[in-house]
């Protein structure tokens, strides 16, 4: 019995291949978006928690200086004799390589690849001149030092392992120590720290590293997207099966009536449904995983770009998002099955075939109704919300709510436009787009989520590209910026700009905590550069005087949200100094809160530290000339020299690259979309036939018909995109407003672009009228016969 | 006794009057019978109750000595399967399967397909040049013949025709009732057909005639 239902289901596929195709397609889409942003999110989570592990960030206490300063040798052997087991640790850069120097005979367990306990070489790592352990594509970064290099794939990208000793030859760096690991198993009888380090302080283990949780919110909005992308194709998947079910109704009656089990009927659907959705899975999690592998190298630069995480350009497979993604396959399959699969058993043998446009139609109200429950959620969200989940619910509410919203304000728009038709044809043309709302809605909810999501998040990097071109020229006023590979050249440095430059600005700062939050202190010389240039997001009167004669302090708008600093909060800058704050100034693209205050300020603060970097403010014509006596005078490397121009483009090369993910997922969301409307037309081209077969017999031509369908897919497009732009620009407000605010801590203004959102109008009537081509074309060739056969199956 | 039905009421939700109060008749094994009356007498809910498809609000349907009105759905779907095959004016074929699929389906939840009865049957009805086509591609009278086939395969004891011929010619509709008649006979199964035709209903042995959901 159970293969002849089987037989009886299956078969619906095998005559309807198309449905079939939809539902595949649908399903593998919205899988391999989701499941694509799921491997960029878990490439990059990897990444994060090798570079953790290589300092033992995530497991193991440490101590640091709490200056910021280094640790000295004697201090570390200070801690070992009273009983602390500690580890040195080292850090520097070396061009792009971060080069990690361990002492492995001290270091606990599970540092990094070099555990002496998993074997590794300790005699060579230790002896001669040394191993350094890193990927294969980090080696060939790295100079010749004459150590060995060893491949290795567990180390975080961009990273180096070696002998402590060996790199701090190599960084030039004497026998200071960046920090210490505390080995979890201490003697009880220790001395306290403060009486032997009391420079030092415990660090505690964190849940994943620093750059874990500053990047969480880049990839909380990758994966919003996958999620709205994964929605969209959800779209497809319930229409197609919305579709398959309802022409399958009757054959479920009939099999019923023959004698077929209601209980085992449903069970069997349930199975070819999961059995359809693994299969849709498999394929969507391998064009997911092409995608992610495709878009990875652009994911690495943003994150690179945007908070200096080494994130490795290369995908590995991952079991958890390659599960993940048959998880959300048949999770969403069984979402949108459900309702189907609940009113199939709910349907009584005996009862009257219902159309699936009737039923849908009933809905409307019901809907309506559900969408401004949704959006008064949302606006709820605004109004109450906070954090960034609150946020995303705030848009989730908004998106679904008019998504929801489109097909009854579709009716109505149309109901009413058709009581402006006087002659039969464009009565019928209208009574019959209404009708074929409720066939096409879904395919249409998914072009207005899709073409809301574009608006929005165009809006949202077009304004942020906008403001943040005028911040690059508020914040690279200097013509030319020169970096000192030591003091001796900046003093030359100094030398030779005081005579030939119009100003030089040093550029010094420091990392340090305030309002416990990680932050910068920067330096700012009392200039017009700076007077002229910045922007303030609020200030006290005179800002630039009373900061100029050490009355406060200026802070960036991440510090003033994050820590709830406002003009006039105290700001601790160190033992005994907390000074106001006087304004605050828009940071856009930094993680990290900024402090700035006067030079001489800085320089009692921090006497140690010893400008290197300058700007140089130039006529630019004197550019050129002032590089060559630089670099002839001075010996300053070309490499270490570069002009405001070449800046801006690298920084806006960064800001482009960080949005060619976004960009891509967005294109790849409306394509979706038109594959969705493409696919509802052909499925419903069949079952139009009863409707069309009459005009057709009472004197319209099958060519005037398919213009006509063609007509009726353009205009609906068309209301749909006239709907999608409100819906997407309250999108991109939440997005600037309240999003963008919870995850990065700055907020942009928000500017309209008109011709974009024409153009995109465009790009999605084009869609429409590509996807109802081919339906169009079939019904202009139909044969008579198929139309004649309408009234036959009728009589 | 293959069929005994002691007063069967049934009414529908929202009428006031029931559509069947108090019917009660037999019928015996190889037995024929035409069921006839208005529209809205009951005839074809009289029909369901005794096909399972539906339930009676009181009395009692015996088939084969076994009441069947306390069953629930999935005792009832057994009855449907290879006790009781009901043929529908509609024809209800399974558009996706093709004839031959079709005229075997219903032995095959009934676990009783022989596939040579089925060719016989497919003989018999014409219909050996159809096997490899769909429904669609059928006229009404073919249709109709493919549910007749159907039906008989698994051999029920009962055969409940409800209009088979309702939406056919009347030469068609002659020689369907006739293929019918010959088939159901040959397998010693009870028949009732429920009919407006005067005509078709003479054709058959015994006649009962509904009116307002009573025999008269």
């Amino acid at each position: 019995m159970t293969a002849a239902i089987l037989h009886a289901l299956a078969s619906h596929w095998w005559r309807n291949p198309l449905q079939l195709i939809t539902l595949l397609a649908g399903l593998t889409l919205a899988t391999a978006l989701w499941s694509g942003v799921q491997a960029i999110n878990a490439e990059a989570r990897a990444s994060y928690d090798a570079a953790a592990a290589t300092l033992g960030e995530g497991q193991f206490l440490q101590l640091a200086p709490r200056d910021g300063a280094v640790i000295d040798h004697a201090t570390y052997v200070a801690l070992r004799r009273a009983g602390w087991l500690v580890s040195p640790v080292i850090e520097g850069r070396l061009g792009q390589v971060r080069l990690v120097g361990l002492e492995p005979l001290t270091a606990p367990g599970g540092i990094g690849p070099v555990d002496p306990q998993g074997g590794a070489d300790l005699g060579r790592f230790l002896a001669g001149e040394g191993q350094i352990f890193a990927r294969a594509e980090t080696l060939v970064q790295l100079p010749t030092t004459g150590a060995q290099h060893v491949e290795n794939p567990d180390v975080a990208p961009n990273t180096a392992i070696t002998d402590i000793g060996l790199a701090q030859r190599i960084l030039g760096r004497g026998d200071e120590i960046d920090q210490l690991i505390l080995s979890p198993d201490q003697p009880l009888n220790r001395r306290p720290l403060e009486e032997v380090a009391p420079d030092l302080m415990q660090i505690a283990p964190q849940d994943g590293s620093d750059v874990a949780r500053l990047t969480d919110s880049f990839h909380l909005n990758l994966t919003a997207f996958g999620l709205l992308s994964f929605a969209v194709g959800l779209f497809i998947v319930h229409g197609a099966i919305g579709l398959a079910f309802e022409q399958r109704r009757s054959v479920v009656r009939t099999l019923r009536a023959l004698g077929a089990p209601l209980a085992r009927l449903i069970a069997l659907m349930a199975v070819e449904l999961g059995l359809l959705a693994l299969m849709a899975g498999g394929i969507g999690v391998a064009l997911g995983y092409v995608m992610a592998a495709a878009l990875m190298p652009d994911v690495a630069a943003s994150l690179r770009g945007l908070y200096g995480a080494d994130v490795s350009g290369q995908l590995t497979l991952r079991p958890a998002w390659w599960l993940s993604g048959f998880a959300i396959a048949l999770g969403g399959t069984a979402v949108a099955a459900g309702g189907a699969l609940w009113s199939l058993a709910r349907m009584p043998l005996l009862a009257g075939g219902q159309a699936w446009a009737a039923g849908m139609s009933r809905r409307w109200t019901v809907q309506a109704a559900l969408s401004l429950t949704l959006l008064v959620l949302s606006g709820a969200f605004v109004i109450w919300g906070k954090g960034l989940l609150a946020g995303f619910g705030m848009l989730g509410a908004l998106l679904v709510g008019g998504a929801l919203a489109l097909p009854p304000l579709l009716v109505a728009l149309i109901a009413a436009v058709a009581t402006r038709a006087k002659t039969p044809v464009p009565q019928w043309f209208w009574a019959d787009t209404r009708q074929q709302v409720p066939g096409l809605s879904l395919a249409l909810m998914a072009l207005l989520l899709a073409m809301a999501a574009n608006v929005g998040v165009s809006t949202m990097v077009s304004s942020f590209r906008l403001t943040f071109t005028g911040f690059l020229d508020q914040r690279l006023a200097s013509e030319l910026y020169v970096t000192a590979a030591d003091s001796a050249q900046a003093d030359a440095i100094l030398a030779v700009a005081s005579s030939q430059a119009d100003a030089v600005l040093p550029l010094m700062n420091v990392d340090r905590t305030i309002a416990a939050l990680p932050a910068q202190i920067y330096a700012a010389r009392d200039h017009a550069t700076y007077r002229d240039n910045w922007r303030f997001l609020r200030s006290v009167p005179d800002v630039w005087q009373r900061l100029a004669q050490g009355e406060g302090v200026l802070i960036n708008e991440q510090l003033f949200r994050r820590a709830k600093l406002d003009l006039g909060s105290p700001v601790r800058l160190g033992t005994g100094i907390t000074l106001p704050v006087l304004g605050v100034y828009g940071d856009y693209g930094n993680p990290l809160g900024q402090v700035i205050v006067t030079e001489s300020l800085f320089r009692s603060l921090f006497p140690d530290v010893i400008a290197l970097r300058f700007g140089l403010r130039v006529d630019p014509d004197q550019i050129e000339a002032l590089r060559i006596n630089l670099r002839e005078m001075a010996g300053v490397a070309e490499s270490a020299m570069i002009d405001q121009a070449s800046i801006k483009a690298l920084s806006l090369s960064v800001f482009e690259r960080t949005f060619a993910v976004t960009a891509a997922l967005n294109v790849l969301t409306l394509a979706v979309a038109g594959f969705a409307i493409l696919m509802s037309l052909l499925t419903l081209a069949a079952m139009r036939l009863p409707q069309l077969a009459p005009v057709w017999a009472l004197g319209l031509t099958r060519r005037g018909l398919a213009v006509m369908d063609l007509l009726r897919a353009v205009v609906l497009a068309l209301l749909t995109a006239v709907m999608a732009l409100p819906l997407g620009l309250a999108l991109a407000w939440a997005l600037l407003a309240v999003v963008n605010v919870e995850a990065f801590g700055w907020r942009l203004p928000m500017y309209f672009f008109p011709l974009d959102y024409l153009r995109l109008v465009g790009l999605a009537l084009m869609a429409a009228a590509f996807a109802a081509a081919w339906p169009a074309w079939r019904l202009s060739r139909i044969p008579p016969a198929q139309l004649l056969g309408v009234f036959r199956h009728e009589r | 006794m293959l069929l005994k039905l002691s007063a069967v009421r049934k009414a529908y939700e929202g009428t006031a009057t029931p559509v069947l109060n108090g019917v009660s008749f037999d019928l015996e094994q190889g037995q024929m019978l035409a069921l006839t009356g208005e529209s809205g007498s009951g005839k074809s809910t009289l029909l369901h109750l005794i096909g399972g498809l539906d339930t009676a609000d009181s009395g009692a349907i015996e088939i084969n000595g076994k009441d069947i009105t306390p069953l629930d759905d999935a005792g009832r779907a057994v009855l449907r399967r290879g006790t009781v095959g009901v043929i529908f004016q509609q024809f209800n074929l399974i558009p996706s399967l093709t004839v031959a699929a079709n005229i075997a389906f219903q032995a095959r939840l009934a676990n009783r397909h022989q596939p040579e009865r089925d060719r016989e049957l497919a003989r018999r009805l014409g219909l050996m040049d159809h096997l490899k086509k769909y429904p669609e591609q059928l006229s009404g009278g073919q249709q109709q013949r493919v549910a007749i086939a159907r039906t008989l395969s698994p051999q029920p004891d009962l055969v409940l025709a409800d209009e088979p011929t309702g939406n056919l010619d009347e030469a068609t509709a002659d020689t369907v009732l006739a293929m019918l008649q010959e088939l159901v006979a040959e397998t010693g199964a009870g028949l009732i057909m429920v009919t407006h035709s005067e005509r078709l209903a003479a054709r058959l042995p015994r006649r009962l005639h509904l009116q307002s959901g009573k025999l008269v």
